[in-house]
């Protein structure tokens, strides 16, 4: 057990509050912005990294290198318009790419959507 | 039918890749079982971070809405100057675990300190900066379960569809291709055997005629 510091990245509004809580926050606007942050932190040793949805659909090659490693974990939360269904969504990639098809959240959307 | 391996048909060959049948049955035996205990721990994870997923979402974006007002309350450079500080810190540690040989992080939070002590001063900022930090604050741990279990599920998705790959490679392609080659050469070393005593026949016949005649 290692003692870690925790990150933000992504756009001011939303991510302002987190260094209130005590995580190092870096706010981006471009992908690149985010790219270089995501790397930042991670190169300082920050291992759990909280990402807005916009910030981690622009970043989502930078995001990919991380994803094998269980050192560093990032995580898309929200950003300051609400769930786009971007973090959703990958939770739901994962479903169809561990079991091959969305078999435990997909029926639940089409009743709701009949 | 899957082709066979280009071997020599000996005896040799055969008891060689008789083993390596042996061994690629126990394998995918083992990976199969490996798969089945890994997708059965995977839905158990994937429920707990749908769940876990919507109420951060939903508590987040009320907390982050709470931030917005109060921003719109506060002039920006005092919100600057507010937040420059933290009086508090995040204690998270993190290690390591095994789940079926995939190493997967574990986090865990001091929930004893919970202090939600403010690092600025009341007189300049809004009740509502107040609210939306005590919220975040609350929320913190969960945030970090979550993103112990998504990262979790990341990993042991990937690790299933590559044990999954594994298997069927060796059910649909490894496998038969042993067993065709067993056939082949079973059958090779039949011929063979038939042949020569074809041929030994042939020559006892022609012997005797031999000794007729004579």
């Amino acid at each position: 057990m290692a003692k870690i510091t925790m990150g933000a990245v992504g756009e001011r509004d939303a991510v302002l509050c987190f260094k209130a809580i005590g995580m190092q926050v870096i706010p981006t606007e471009t992908a690149e912005e985010t790219t270089r942050a995501l790397f930042t932190l991670t190169r300082q040793g920050v291992r759990v990294i909280f990402i807005t949805e916009n910030a981690a659909r622009a970043a989502a090659e930078a995001m990919e290198r991380y994803q094998g490693d269980p050192q560093v974990a990032i995580i898309t939360i929200p950003g300051s318009t609400g769930a786009q269904g971007y973090a959703m969504s990958r939770v739901k990639a994962n479903v169809e790419k561990a079991i091959g098809a969305d078999i435990l959240f997909g029926n639940n959307e089409s009743q709701k959507e009949g | 039918m899957a082709a066979t391996l280009r071997v020599n048909p000996t005896r040799m060959e055969l008891t060689r890749i008789k083993r390596r049948l042996v061994t690629a049955r126990r394998g995918h035996k083992l990976l199969k079982d490996k798969r089945d205990e890994m997708v059965r721990q995977f839905i158990l994870l994937i429920r707990e971070n749908h769940r876990l997923r919507l109420e951060v979402e939903a508590e987040l974006t009320t907390a982050l809405r709470n931030f917005a007002m109060a921003r719109a309350v506060t002039e920006p450079e005092l919100m600057e100057e507010a937040l420059l500080c933290p009086a508090r810190s995040i204690d998270v540690d993190m290690g390591i675990r095994s789940v079926l040989s995939v190493r997967v992080p574990t986090l865990k939070t001091d929930e004893g300190d919970q202090q939600t002590t403010l690092s600025y001063g009341l007189a300049e900022t809004s009740a509502q900066l107040d609210g939306a930090i005590e919220s975040l604050a609350g929320l913190l741990p969960k945030m970090i379960h979550l993103a112990e279990v998504e990262k979790t599920c990341d990993l042991l998705a990937d690790e299933i569809e590559k044990t999954r790959r594994r298997v069927n490679a060796l059910e649909y392609v490894m496998i038969p291709q042993f067993q065709d080659t067993i056939r082949f050469i079973t059958m090779k070393l039949d011929e063979n055997e038939r042949g020569s005593l074809t041929r030994l026949m042939k020559v006892k016949a022609m012997i005797q005629e031999r000794a007729e005649i004579g």
